[in-house]
């Protein structure tokens, strides 16, 4: 190993469902175990968000996309002495295999380090995976691997429904489920098959508890798991979209290690060297099972006691398990895997918590973690709302707490920091008769079968009913019962003695709730709670329960405890708000500004104190700042902290919105918000004193106006004119706002969507059609611009600017404009005295700007923008707030970035893949080019998987303009080789202007039509452009019969690149025209930014 | 019902009692497995000693049937976690931990903060310390004061004790220093260690179980019964003796010195009997209080440590290799000097503390961990197969 001197990391690519930011975490630490070791490190990744992409930690990095003809290109660049492939999640892997087996890894000698890739192979394959299992005596489920649906049939038959199928090598349970008949075995299989050329078909073990372990072996051998972790939600559902609890709750000393036994066998037996994830299934009723052969099976080492379980997963990777176990033991599990990739062996690498002990240990824990996962489902119009083995979370939340309450409770106000536990869910019971509910809420998994059974449990309902209905363990429902019964006693004796108060703390109710019940307010409790000394204890997470002195900076809070763990730091600290879990909408983005801010002040010595819920972060790695506070983002936990820790500074505008929000409250605590003041942040927040700011500055923006009745909205929509886009204040149910064309619409939106009256009124505003979008942001000190950058939408506007490919520098705008925007932005950072980040978003429409929003925050672009500009924004922020800034002096940068959303749709079954105002993609990815056109081939590329050896195109073109504006396209792709499918009146528009293409059938004729063109999987990829580019709501019953849909639907569901805007696809294949793909700049962000600083 | 953990340095923890109210002294140690409280509980090694869980909740899946414990009874003098968990949910729970504590007359405390009480056993070293039951203590802290129902104490006390706690410039949080200011001691304290205490727990007569070709005499200084499980499981009949049994009396073909309580030097009995098996060069396996009673019969030396091993995630590596095991411990004492003729042969990778003799030539070896688990990780299991191997 000694003759390491480059190593090349494979990266995740974009956040998607299955694959989200636990991959920045993995990564990052892996390339700072290489860099301790003077190992250089290269990396690919498109995900320009991410800290890994950041100089910080790599040597070289390539924003192109993780795929074998990318990555060997890199290969034949860099010529690595080794590679990790297990860093990146199920795509390095599977782009690591495919190199592999192409022998590219041979031909330029690389080294797979770590776990062998054989073992990797055997673990992919499901069907060998399960034979090598039953050869060492591990029990796995009966089943049968199959590759078509005959074969699935017969297997079914053969084991009996239920049956679980699963499709092999997909990310996060994609397309797997639950058949309990032919019918629903063929739905399944058809689906599964079309993503991934095996299924396996395997007995469904119905309430089986869901454990999983996290193992980690060195060369000589040496294994220790690492964390156990119990899924609240049996088996059946993703452990991705499970509560997760750790350590296990439930589990004797013989099934713990029993099972822990057995996933160290299977490790040893694969000779991982690294981290490896092993998914067990156990029979809570512990009786032995009679095995095929009629010969009951017993596991039982010890005692006897057998253990009645099933493998069901092994991951020979990190996995957002490993990510999650890393921060809820302290134990950095990623970092470690790379030591030992690396050759070292366990007891020679050392505990980076305790610093005095090394990594050869488990950790003990003195507290209880909640993970939580985050839906947004309710933003996928159509998307089905049950959850199952297939992923549909977009994040997660993590909680610790000294009992189950604590960080259950926790958790559960994490999530989106508008609920405040549990027992507040908003469900109406009354008009649903108990059994009726139970079907409906807790039968069923959804996102709120949680909330649901604490709702039950408040009406009444029996523990032993509930588990019956849900296979939830007893243990976790009388501890939530515990929550209710509390919360039902608060409310009886309206008890706030010193006591008291300490048990609903105990059991985890905040302030919030606490005055909800008793008619006081937030502050009113907490004086009550401060007067008595009802506070928090600050615990470290030292991973031996106390046994032995950790200098750890790993912190949370609790009130089973009566002293503090650790000194405050002072004023000479900084507290940074995290941004708490990934959800759509808020990313890895901010994670990327919070930990870039975090280091900044460093510079002015400051102490820094992170606080963060999100356990696939980089921030909440406890090296990032000088202390860790794993804890919420309200304002009771905030001002706990800050209390506690008497700091001199609370920087709220790095990590999203979220903290954002808290800028009021925390300044009416009068806490030391760093930057601009929360009166001016809220100028621009509250949408009537922002639209004076505006008037009063004489700059444009689209008009609208606030209503209590459906009436006054329609006169103003008939006076502005349609489209006009909608924003309801309260939203019942759906998507939060809409474009309305016509009354009809305005008046179903309102009718369903919103509950309107004089407290909760609706906004209308103006929709401007075929205007452009562009972004400014920038850092301002005491209202002076530092820095800016403008990007520029490819789309129009109307889509989500998290939706929409942005470019930067900008390729479409004047001069004149950019002069224009750039006075603007001036005005209002001068009048809100901004000191810090923010950002505007700007409509242009014949030359005329309208201001749409100012966030005085740091925005989603500011990596994108940061590293675009070898610049660093939060660090120019950091600056501003000491008073230190100095104006950026701009140079024309030496490439072209375009950045593209990644959608994950495939993963949402049911939700119709188009783009609205609201935003619906789940990552980013961005990459760089000499040209625009380079650059926005790598990005498309990036986020989709194209196949440039298939010459076939589908076009779909709803719409006369569509069809005119498109035509140059057609043609162009006719010049480049690709047989054009088309619909009906897209393909007699192309015929009358002589552009040949072929006639495909609609959705509703006979086979063969449209769908089996895309099934057919030979298509490179799908334009669908419907009238009104998509973005009108209809009905959900009119869109499932809709061709349009349901050509959307085939394109994602069959891995094939779809394309909805019509600006955006002819951007595409104008950049097909003028790219091959083999020409496509292989170039590392270093190489531009040495080439920018030689031109300066 | 409310009770006071006192521990000899004068501090106080005021907790809800879960088991039998009845006073009762001891010397608190702290243990810091995750499972497994109904093996510790019944592991003789415990016996005199106070527990400490740090994993905060107890109880979770109830208790087993008898034929699962380490032994007929509860053998610690009493337990405190942080959270008590009066809802189990297991298959194979016969009865809570609470009523289990109450029927073997164990006295029990939920005292909120044991980290703290973890963190000053590993800073100041195990301590001798007394439960009490009838004289609560009103200097309790914020989290303690939950613990306190109102019937029991009338709130005017604890606006009392809150004054007092203020006006003598305390944060009521903080409730160090104020030692000493208990009420009536219901019971004195006494350290476990200064009597006999394998004597006490070890069983009076002999017992068989197993069968097969060879005989392997297991000498009971404290037994946990998974030890005699683990050799049963390799077909050899096994004798259980008690701690002073003569051993001359018996026809067999190796030894096994079990684990238990207490200070190793006080077992003189057992360390002269032990002297016998070296002199006839009987197999011997020592595990725990067995190792060290096989170092000082050979003329070796053990000492206390300060707060000893105590858990399931012991790492101890294997001389001379790069091979580490995760153990299961429970000991206060250790080998401070190996014997000649011995070597080391397993060391504990955090503290470098000895874990394990070998004799350089003869069949006599000992480890300082529990092979035999129960509760803990089963990685050193094999340990068995090597002793069986030398007969």
């Amino acid at each position: 190993m000694k003759t390491l001197k480059k190593v090349l990391v494979l990266g995740s690519g974009a956040l998607k469902i299955g694959e989200a930011g636990e991959f920045d975490y993995s990564g990052s630490q892996a390339m700072k175990a290489l860099k301790e070791e003077g190992i250089k490190t290269v990396l690919v990744n498109p995900n320009i968000a991410t800290i890994q992409t950041s100089p910080l930690l790599a040597d070289e990095i390539y924003f192109l996309p993780v795929t074998p003809y990318f990555v060997e290109k890199v290969i034949a660049k860099e010529k690595p002495d080794g590679i990790l492939l297990s860093f990146g999640g199920q795509t390095a892997l599977n782009c690591g295999l495919e190199l592999h087996r192409k022998g590219i890894l041979k031909k330029h000698k690389v080294k797979v380090l770590g776990t062998p890739i054989e073992a990797v192979v055997l673990t992919e394959d499901r069907k060998n995976f399960a034979d090598h299992l039953r050869k060492i005596n591990v029990a796995v489920p009966p089943s049968g691997a199959a590759a078509t649906l005959v074969q699935a049939q017969a297997i079914a038959k053969q084991i009996g429904f239920p049956v679980m199928v699963r499709a092999a090598y997909a990310l996060g349970g994609q397309k797997s489920g639950v058949a309990y008949n032919l019918k629903q075995l063929n739905e399944i299989v058809s689906g599964a098959l079309a993503v991934s050329p095996q299924v396996l078909v395997e007995k469904y073990l119905h309430h089986f508890k869901e454990i999983e372990y996290e193992v980690v072996r060195d060369k000589e051998g040496n294994c220790v798991t690492v964390c156990n972790m119990e899924n609240m939600d049996p088996l059946g559902i993703h452990t991705g979209d499970s509560i997760v609890v750790a350590p296990s709750q439930t589990l004797t000393s013989d099934e713990y290690h029993g099972l822990r036994e057995v996933s160290v066998n299977i490790v040893k037996s694969l000779g991982i060297v690294g981290e490896c994830n092993v998914q067990f299934a156990l029979n809570p009723n512990g009786s032995t099972q009679i095995k095929d052969d009629g010969s009951t099976r017993m596991h039982g080492h010890t005692g006897k006691q057998g253990l009645d379980y099933y493998v069901i997963e092994v991951n020979a990777r990190l996995s957002r398990s490993s990510a999650l176990a890393s921060k809820a033991t302290g134990y950095p599990l990623a970092y470690v895997a790379a030591k030992l990739a690396l050759g070292k062996t366990l007891n020679k690498v050392q505990n980076q918590v305790t610093k005095v002990t090394q990594s050869f240990f488990e950790p003990a824990l003195d507290y209880v973690v909640v993970k939580m996962p985050r839906w947004d489902l309710e933003k996928f119009s159509g998307a089905e709302e049950k959850i199952g083995s297939a992923m549909k979370s977009v994040g997660e939340v993590m909680a610790i707490g000294r009992s189950f309450e604590e960080a259950l409770q926790k958790a559960s106000r994490m999530l989106s920091g508008r609920v405040q536990g549990v027992t507040e869910n908003g469900f109406n019971i009354k008009n649903l008769s108990k059994k009726e509910f139970s079907e409906k809420f807790l039968k069923i998994p959804t996102p709120k079968r949680l909330f649901a059974l604490a709702e039950s449990l408040k009406n009444g309902a029996k523990v032993k009913d509930i588990y019956q209905a849900t296979g939830i363990d007893l243990w976790f429902l009388y501890r939530i019962k515990n929550i209710v019964d509390t919360e039902e006693n608060l409310k009886a004796s309206q008890m706030l003695d010193p006591q008291s108060l300490c048990r609903y703390k105990q059991a985890g109710l905040s302030d919030k709730r606490i005055a909800f019940l008793t008619g006081k307010t937030e502050l009113e409790i907490r004086a009550l709670r401060q007067k008595a000394g009802v506070l928090p204890s600050v615990f470290q997470i030292d991973t031996l329960a106390g046994e032995v002195p950790a200098q750890t900076n790993y912190l949370y809070l609790t009130y089973h405890g009566n002293h503090h763990d650790v000194q405050p730091l002072g004023k000479k600290s900084v507290m940074v708000l995290g941004s708490g879990p990934y959800h759509i909408g808020s990313s890895v983005e901010f994670d990327w500004s919070c930990v870039n801010t975090a280091l900044a002040l460093k510079k002015y010595d400051k102490k820094t104190i992170i606080i963060n819920c999100n356990p696939e972060t980089v921030s909440t790695d406890y090296d990032m700042s000088d202390r860790l506070y794993f804890e919420d983002l309200n304002f009771e936990t905030v001002a706990d902290i800050l209390d506690f820790e008497q700091s001199g500074g609370v920087a709220v505008s790095v990590g999203g919105q979220r903290p954002n929000n808290l800028a009021n409250a925390l300044a009416a605590y009068k806490a030391p918000i760093l930057g601009t003041s929360a009166e001016n942040i809220d100028r621009a927040e509250d949408r009537n004193k922002f639209s004076a700011l505006l008037d009063k500055l004489g700059i444009l923006q689209p008009r609208w106006q606030s209503f209590a009745s459906l009436e006054k909205a329609e006169q103003f929509a008939e006076e502005v004119g349609y489209p006009v886009l909608v924003r309801p204040s309260y939203v019942l149910s759906g998507s939060a706002m809409s474009v309305c064309r016509n009354p009809q619409q305005l008046k179903d939106f309102i009718g369903k969507a919103a509950d309107l009256n004089q407290r909760h009124p609706v906004t209308v505003s103006k929709f401007i059609e075929n205007a452009k979008e562009l972004e400014f942001d920038a850092v301002a000190q005491n209202g002076e611009l530092m820095v800016y950058a403008i990007a520029e939408h490819v789309e129009n506007a109307g889509v989500h600017s998290g939706d929409a490919t942005i470019v930067y520098p900008t390729q479409r705008v004047y001069a004149s404009t950019e002069y224009q925007l750039r006075q603007i932005a001036k005005k209002i950072s001068k009048e809100l005295k901004i000191t810090g980040p923010f950002n505007i978003q700007f409509l242009f429409k014949d030359n005329q700007p309208f201001v749409i929003e100012v966030n005085v925050r740091a925005s989603r672009t500011f990596p994108l923008l940061s590293k675009a500009l070898f610049t660093n924004f939060p660090a120019i922020a950091v600056d501003s707030f000491f008073g230190k800034a100095k104006k950026f002096n701009y140079e024309y940068p030496p490439a072209v970035v375009v950045k593209s959303p990644q959608f994950s749709f495939a993963r949402l079954s049911g939700a119709d893949p188009v783009l609205q105002v609201e935003m619906s993609s789940t990552g980013e990815v961005a990459c760089f080019g000499r040209t625009y056109d380079e650059a926005l081939l790598k990005s498309i590329m990036s986020a989709n998987s194209f196949d440039f050896t298939k010459k076939r195109v589908l076009l779909s073109l709803g719409g006369e303009l569509n069809k005119i504006k498109f035509l140059e396209a057609a043609q162009t792709l006719v010049f480049l080789g690709y047989e054009i499918l088309a619909t009906d009146t897209t393909a007699s528009y192309l015929r009358e202007q002589n552009v040949a293409c072929t006639v495909v059938r609609k959705v509703s004729e006979q086979q063969p039509n449209v769908l089996n063109a895309i099934e057919g999987k030979d298509i490179a990829f799908v334009v669908n452009l419907s009238q009104n580019e998509g973005r009108q709501e209809q009905d959900k019953l009119k869109r499932h019969l809709n061709d349009g849909f349901r050509i959307r639907r085939a394109a994602v569901d069959n891995q094939i690149p779809l394309f909805i805007d019509l600006h955006l696809a002819r951007a595409f294949v104008k950049a097909l025209g003028r790219n091959q793909p083999d020409n496509l700049g292989i170039v590392s962000w270093q190489e531009y930014r040495r080439e920018f600083i030689n031109n300066k | 019902m409310i009770g006071n953990l006192i521990l000899k340095d004068g501090s106080e923890y005021v907790g809800k009692s879960f088991g039998k109210e009845k006073p009762m002294a001891g010397e608190v140690v702290f243990a810091t497995g995750m499972v497994g409280y109904p093996e510790s509980l019944t592991d003789p090694s415990y016996a005199g000693q106070i527990l400490v869980l740090t994993y905060p909740l107890q109880g979770n899946y109830g208790v087993p049937e008898k034929k699962y414990w380490e032994s007929g009874k509860i053998q610690v003098s009493g337990l405190v976690v942080s959270s008590y968990i009066d809802t189990p949910s297991h298959h194979s729970s016969k009865q809570t931990l609470s009523d289990w504590l109450k029927k073997q007359n164990i006295p029990a405390l939920e005292i909120k903060d044991t980290r703290e009480i973890t963190q000053k056993l590993r800073t100041h070293g195990v301590m001798l310390g007394k439960m009490e039951f009838n004289n609560v203590s009103l200097r309790a802290s914020a989290s303690e004061r939950s613990n306190l129902s109102q019937e029991k104490i009338a709130s005017s006390t604890f606006a009392k004790a809150s004054a007092y706690l203020r006006s003598a410039g305390q944060n009521p949080l903080l409730r160090q220093g104020f030692g000493g200011q208990g009420g009536l001691a219901m019971t004195e304290f006494k350290d476990p260690n200064l009597e006999n205490l394998a004597a006490k727990v070890s069983t009076k007569k002999v017992y068989r179980a197993g069968s097969g070709k060879k005989t392997v005499v297991v000498i009971d200084c404290g037994l946990k019964q998974n030890i005699v499980r683990e050799l049963v499981k390799r077909n050899v009949k096994v004798v259980v003796v008690p701690w002073d049994y003569n051993l001359k009396k018996l026809k067999f073909d190796a030894a096994l010195i079990s684990n238990g309580p207490g200070d190793p030097k006080q077992a003189t009995t057992t360390i002269e009997n032990v002297k016998y098996l070296l002199a006839k060069k009987i197999p011997t396996f020592g595990i725990c209080l067995g190792n060290q009673i096989l170092a000082l019969a050979a003329d070796g030396d053990t000492y206390k440590l300060k707060y000893g091993h105590r858990g399931q995630n012991q790492p101890c590596v294997l001389q001379g290799t790069n091979k580490c095991y995760l153990t299961t411990q429970n000991h206060g004492f250790a080998i401070k000097k190996i014997p000649k003729g011995f070597k080391q042969w397993f060391y504990n990778a955090n503290d470098k503390t000895n874990e394990g003799i070998i004799h350089n030539k003869l069949p006599f070896m000992s480890v300082q961990f529990h092979p035999e688990a129960h509760p803990g990780p089963l990685d050193t299991g094999w340990l068995f197969d090597e002793f069986l191997k030398k007969i």
